[in-house]
């Protein structure tokens, strides 16, 4: 993990000047330290020559096969006009930005952008933030406790999507399910048989528990791998200081673990912007198209409605906003390794 | 002071537990007679019974799909683990024109849209004749876990110490040699875990082969969980059988993993 101490020399000098200086001195802990490749140079000039590029060639050449080549087809198909006709005589219509222009006016269009803009960002925030509080808690723990925990973690991280997608459908089932009867004892009312799948926005709801659920695990065994790293003479001298849990929070461990909260909560949007086998599996995008996210939305336009043209357009502007979210983790990363 | 440890492990406890419930329920539906399933109010005292075990696995092709997915997981893991060995150990340990670009690359084909362009898919299998095939499923599954795979094994390379390697060259092993020899030995942690993610992946992998492999013959196992729900309703006990089935293979390398998988993958993952 690339999260050791070199956040510290910002971070804590207004705490403890003296010990911070000191901590970012020493060197990263021997776990930590997996960036250590510079080889001597002599030797590289040596046996640089075809032996790198014979090494590389066969990710390079099924890379450029499998994912490029698709990547590009998409482009291309998305100029196109490929309807159920032009799939059966295999003759494409040339159509310019028909498909774009078509979308970008589309209301539908916008909402389905919309709807999945929401849905990322509630459920990342919802992942980081619960995510984070268990990886504290896991750090707090006793060693037993912190393995029934962790061993909960792992669970639920293990379990298959589709494997969970079906359970979530089954807890929500509306007259047999576990959560109607829970809430029923609760003493709400209404949810005698109270169907989850009625409207596109609970039907979310459910798939971002389902989500949230599975993801967790990730950040939290991530949080708690990271703050092992932050040596205890941080927290004590923020102790001494006077600090807060608050204050240590945001003064010690946040500026510590800056680049972990940084690069997993763009894996999440990422992972999450691209969610398909979740959202399309509990409800296929429905009731009446109303749980579509972009994903699921190209799926649709594609195979249920036979316009791969503008099913291709719908993913290429899928991409187009992936890589603008993209961009900034990229800067981050080369940044980061600038520094280091 | 007692208060807070009481407040903060039965904190943990509840949290558990809610973690946990899914997974339970999941095993204990599996197991109940299908009177018990569909009640209003759950059963929570039952006779454990195999009955939708066998309704699950008793399915037509049930062990065409059970094969399948072995095929098309093991296959993709495998070759993805020789390719990006090679490739890992080329960035981890060599100089050469276009190194930054192929980093650069790799982190951007690790996010990869895949669940976005299946239409694409396809098209591209649809015309070259490539649907139906478990070769066509093995060989995007292997594309899909190769960047981790790469970038994971090269942090794990970098972290072998570059003297180790000097010294068996001077001892008179040739750079392939010395890699076998040192280098291999010391990346059984990586390769367990990228192999795991790996596995996962393909395991799970649901957009693809729905979309691609319309022919029950050449399809995997998560379609098959979702065979149990039809339009007429849902058998839910085998459904739930189906799905611990499925997930145990998972559940059990995880378990057997455990926290080396856990660090590994971080690790990789973490690193970005």
């Amino acid at each position: 993990m690339t999260v050791h101490s070199q956040g510290a020399v910002s971070t804590a000098p207004e705490d403890a000047p003296g010990r911070a200086a000191g901590e970012s001195t020493t060197p990263p802990p021997p776990t930590g330290s997996q960036e250590i490749h510079t080889p001597p140079r002599g030797r590289r000039s040596r046996l640089g020559g075809l032996v790198p590029y014979l090494l590389i060639a066969p990710a390079v050449i099924s890379m450029a096969v499998l994912l490029l080549y698709p990547l590009v087809k998409n482009v291309i198909l998305s100029f196109q006009q490929v309807n159920r006709k032009e799939l059966i005589t295999r003759v494409p219509e040339w159509v310019g930005f028909d498909n774009y222009t078509e979308l970008l006016k589309d209301p539908d269009f916008w909402t389905v952008v919309l709807r999945s803009l929401v849905f990322t960002v509630a459920n990342v925030l919802l992942i980081m933030v619960i995510g984070s509080l268990i990886g504290v808690l896991l750090n707090r723990l006793g060693t037993k406790m912190r393995l029934v925990l962790s061993l909960a973690l792992m669970l639920a991280w293990a379990m298959p999507i589709v494997a969970s997608v079906t359970v979530f459908r089954w807890l929500f089932d509306e007259q047999f399910g576990v959560a109607n009867w829970v809430l029923r004892s609760l003493g709400f009312s209404g949810y005698e048989q109270h169907n989850w799948f009625e409207t596109g926005f609970s039907t979310l709801v459910i798939v971002t528990l389902l989500i949230v659920w599975g993801s967790i695990p990730f950040v939290a065994l991530n949080m708690y791998a990271g703050l092992t790293t932050i040596g205890s003479e941080l927290y004590e001298a923020a102790k001494m200081d006077g600090a807060n849990g608050w204050r240590t929070f945001w003064s010690v461990v946040f500026p510590n673990l800056k680049p972990f909260f940084m690069i997993t909560t763009f894996l999440e949007i990422i992972w999450v912007f691209k969610a398909f086998a979740q959202v399309y599996a509990m409800n296929m995008g429905g009731p009446d198209h109303a749980s579509e996210t972009l994903p699921v939305y190209a799926y649709i336009t594609g195979q249920g409605l036979f316009r791969y043209g503008l099913a291709a357009a719908i993913s290429v502007l899928t991409i187009v906003m992936l890589i603008a979210i993209m961009s900034f983790y990229f800067r981050l990363i080369l940044k980061q390794e600038e520094e280091q | 002071m007692r208060a807070g440890a009481i407040a903060k492990n039965g904190g943990a406890l509840l949290i558990a537990l809610v973690l946990i419930f899914p997974v339970y329920w999941m095993f204990a539906s599996s197991l109940k007679p299908q009177s018990e399933i569909l009640t209003k109010d759950p059963v929570f005292l039952f006779t454990p019974t195999f009955d939708n075990y066998t309704k699950a696995t008793g399915v037509d092709l049930f062990w065409t799909y059970v094969t399948n997915s072995l095929i098309v997981t093991i296959g993709a893991v495998l070759i993805s683990l020789v390719v990006a060995l090679a490739a890992a150990f080329a960035i981890a340990r060599m100089k050469f024109r276009g190194r930054k670009g192929l980093v650069l690359g790799i982190m951007m084909a690790q996010m990869a849209p895949w669940e976005v362009m299946v239409i694409v898919v396809y098209m591209i299998a649809r015309d070259g004749d490539y649907l139906n095939s478990l070769g066509t499923l093995t060989a995007i599954y292997f594309v899909m876990v190769l960047p981790f795979t790469i970038w994971t094994l090269r942090g794990f390379i970098a972290a072998v110490p570059v003297e180790l390697e000097e010294a068996a060259l001077i001892d008179g092993c040739n750079r392939g040699q010395a890699f076998m020899k040192v280098i291999f030995p010391l990346l059984a942690p990586g390769l367990m875990s990228t192999s795991l993610f790996g596995f996962i992946t393909a395991w799970n992998e649901f957009a693809m082969v729905l979309i691609l492999n319309k022919e029950k013959e050449s399809q995997t196992l998560p379609l098959w969980l979702t065979q149990f729900q039809t339009a007429f309703g849902s058998d839910w006990g085998a459904t739930m059988a189906a799905s611990t089935l499925f997930a145990l293979p998972v559940l059990l390398v995880f378990a057997f993993l455990q926290r080396r998988a856990v660090g590994g993958l971080t690790a990789g993952a973490v690193k970005g």
